[in-house]
């Protein structure tokens, strides 16, 4: 339910820890390569030749989106998909609508769509789909019954997990820390909190103490001043999370200018365009976010899976899923992205959102 | 009654004016056919139909007010409040019908308190619009928040997204077709359209025949209310959603089919027939284009260039008449003046 809510900002990111330095990282993804080469070989069914793809993203010159959907063109082109971009420059409920019929008039063999509403396309995608198109949702699911596939680009408790590591390694598992938060009642956003305390129950995280929890309600001036009060109530503080991309890059601009910086610990999640200057100059370390590319990426590829006969979307069903790997159709259709990428100061330049 | 020579030259620009209208529409749908083998299915006109019912719909009030020299800018909150209305209505298990019913009264009641405001206290009501285009949505927002309300009953929603069986035309479109009926035997067959002309012709001179100008505006506005709660609904039961945020922005393309439908700004003028027919060729553009993946900014251009030119070129018709007719007067007199040089 987590992403039917309708949150403005870009409030989300995901999961695992990911303790790899470059050069491991390097290795792990030269290894992985060649093995999705293998893997490709042995259990790669063919995608059909001549597929037509429509890609819906909420809404057109969103920089999000943009990217988002850039992700699926390329992993059509790899596939030789004819596919393309269409979509309307609102994000009204209604507004996706026209380009969902238009696609279904022009027979295209699948529809992605990042879902502006979750129930008002969805008597519409039904069409599709009894018209034997294939329907992938990306980054913002429909009733289940709308689509084939829904590509998850982080599960909450992924995310909560993930942010919890990221500081726990920033400080190492000891201290004081804080959350920035939304507003108190931001689904996102209590979700993931959840799923931060769960996961401080854990024995090694035994040392770190949440001492508060503040609300900057996605206001950049609140959230601001929030961290500043946080900082001078809280002395002994390590550490702060702000699992919302206002939130951090608020705190990220008090903190760079105080003298807090490079003594707190600033983590969570926001988008590399938005924090590159506070990782240069380095009052953040880490933050977290998905690749948005990689959810589009993940999309056409199911789809393509879909289209051919492949798969059908069915829990448990593996399908390939060109650099990515193999993905798993988990329960209700959904396929998890996978963890979050971890920016830092030796990768964000590579990022252009 | 020496208007009457006036008024069969405007009648005659009236009727080209949609002469034009029906033409253009007749092209872009040979347009549509030719470039593109899916555009003259069942399933696109249904589409095509479907898509600006709710914008149809809002239309057909807005011309009476349009063409009373005045303008009801607050249409489409008017919708979004009526949508969420529904919603929460819903919510709290009141029969389906009586939520509809209040749906329409509150309608009428957002109608009343524009038609009061402008009627009581004579404010323009390009302003109080305004202001009320920001009140009803904000009550909206009351209403509903961010949620959205989706579950309604299938008999509701299939009627939302159904099609006449054996046609393409989708059941609320029906809605349409009744009430464009109605609305042409109104304006062009009645003494309440005869005097909707005269009021935005000339105001004083229609106080001065007898209308009771203030019932007449009231009764628009409340008009309006009500169909746009209609339109709400249709909405809300198209897309089984309601949101408080259903709709935004529809005002301006009802506005523009309006204005493309050859009724002016200043007032007086206009068709229902004109109205139908500029719905249907904003509706054919936008479905050729999106077929053809023009993006839907240029789509936004197109619409914009349309509005502009339905205002423009009539004014330039008109005022290209009158100096062939000032022209035409000067020789004359120039002929008189030499006639009697002569005598």
């Amino acid at each position: 339910m987590i992403f039917l809510s309708r949150s403005k900002t870009l409030s989300t990111p995901t999961n695992h820890p990911m303790i790899i330095n470059s050069l491991t990282r390097t290795i792990a993804v030269v290894c992985s390569v060649t093995f999705l080469g293998m893997v490709a070989y042995a259990q790669d069914k063919p995608i059909k030749k001549g597929l037509k793809f429509t890609a819906i993203p909420k809404n057109i010159n969103n920089p999000y989106m943009v990217i988002q959907s850039g992700g699926a063109m390329d992993a059509c082109k790899e596939l030789g998909i004819e596919g393309k971009v269409v979509g309307p420059s609102e994000t009204g409920a209604s507004a996706q609508v026209p380009y969902i019929n238009t696609a279904i008039t022009q027979h295209q063999n699948a529809i992605l769509i990042a879902a502006n509403d979750p129930n008002a396309l969805v008597p519409y995608l039904k069409k599709a789909i009894g018209q034997k198109i294939t329907v992938v949702t990306l980054d913002s699911d429909t009733l289940p019954e709308g689509r084939n596939v829904f590509i998850n680009q982080a599960s909450a408790e992924g995310i909560g997990q993930s942010l919890v590591q990221t500081l726990a390694r920033q400080i190492g598992s000891s201290g004081d820390f804080a959350i920035l938060s939304a507003t108190p009642n931001a689904t996102n956003q209590n979700t993931w909190i959840k799923y931060m305390q769960e996961e401080l129950k854990k024995p090694e995280y035994k040392d770190m103490k949440l001492v508060k929890i503040a609300y900057g309600n996605d206001e950049d001036q609140k959230s601001f001043t929030e961290t500043q009060g946080l900082l001078q109530a809280y002395p002994s503080l390590k550490g702060i999370i702000s699992p919302t991309s206002v939130g951090i890059a608020a705190a990220a601009r008090y903190i760079s200018t105080s003298p807090y910086k490079g003594k707190v610990a600033l983590t969570g999640l926001g988008t590399p365009n938005q924090l590159r200057e506070f990782v240069k100059d380095g009052t953040i370390k880490e933050f977290e976010l998905w690749n948005p590319s990689d959810v589009g990426y993940l999309a056409a590829y199911a789809a393509a899976q879909i289209a051919s006969g492949n798969i059908q979307g069915k829990e448990g069903e593996t399908f390939a899923a060109g650099k990515l790997g193999t993905r798993t159709v988990g329960k209700d259709g959904v396929v998890l992205l996978g963890p979050p990428t971890v920016f830092n100061a030796d990768n964000i330049d590579k990022f252009n959102f | 009654m020496s208007q009457s020579q006036p008024s069969t030259r405007r009648l005659a620009r009236r009727v080209s004016w949609e002469t034009i209208l029906a033409l253009l529409l007749l092209i872009a749908v040979a347009g549509g056919t030719f470039l593109n083998k899916d555009f003259l299915t069942s399933d696109n006109w249904a589409n095509l139909l479907a898509n600006f019912v709710e914008i149809a719909l809002m239309a057909l009030p807005l011309s009476l007010i349009v063409i009373t020299n005045d303008i009801d800018l607050s249409v489409a909150s008017m919708l979004g409040l009526s949508s969420s209305l529904l919603g929460l209505l819903w919510e709290y298990k009141l029969a389906m019908p009586l939520a509809i019913l209040i749906c329409l009264v509150v309608g009428a009641l957002c109608g009343a308190f524009n038609g009061f405001m402008i009627v009581r206290f004579r404010l323009p009501s390009l302003a109080v619009t305004i202001g009320t285009l920001a009140l009803f949505r904000g009550f909206a927002y009351i209403i509903l928040g961010d949620k959205a309300i989706a579950d309604f009953p299938p008999e509701y929603t299939g009627f939302g997204i159904g099609v006449i069986p054996y046609t393409f035309i989708p059941m609320p479109f029906v809605l349409f077709i009744v009430l464009a009926l109605i609305f042409w035997v109104v304006l062009h067959h009645t003494t309440i359209g005869r005097s909707l002309y005269a009021v935005g012709g000339n105001q004083t001179a229609a106080r001065f025949s007898g209308v009771n100008i203030s019932r007449l505006k009231m009764l628009l506005f409340i008009l309006s209310g009500v169909i746009s709660a209609l339109a709400g609904i249709v909405f809300t039961f198209r897309f089984s959603s309601s949101r408080a945020d259903n709709g935004t922005g529809f005002e301006l393309s009802a506005i523009a089919a309006v204005f493309l439908g050859g009724v002016t700004v200043q007032g007086g003028k206009g068709t229902v027939t004109g109205v139908v027919l500029s719905l249907l060729l904003i509706g054919v553009i936008n479905n050729v284009l999106t077929l053809a993946d023009v993006a839907s900014e240029i789509l936004r251009i197109v619409t914009g260039s349309l509005l502009i030119i339905s205002i423009l070129l009539p004014n330039l018709i008109a005022s290209t008449r009158e100096r062939l007719r000032l022209m035409q007067r000067q020789k004359e007199i120039a002929k008189l003046g030499t006639a009697s040089v002569a005598k």
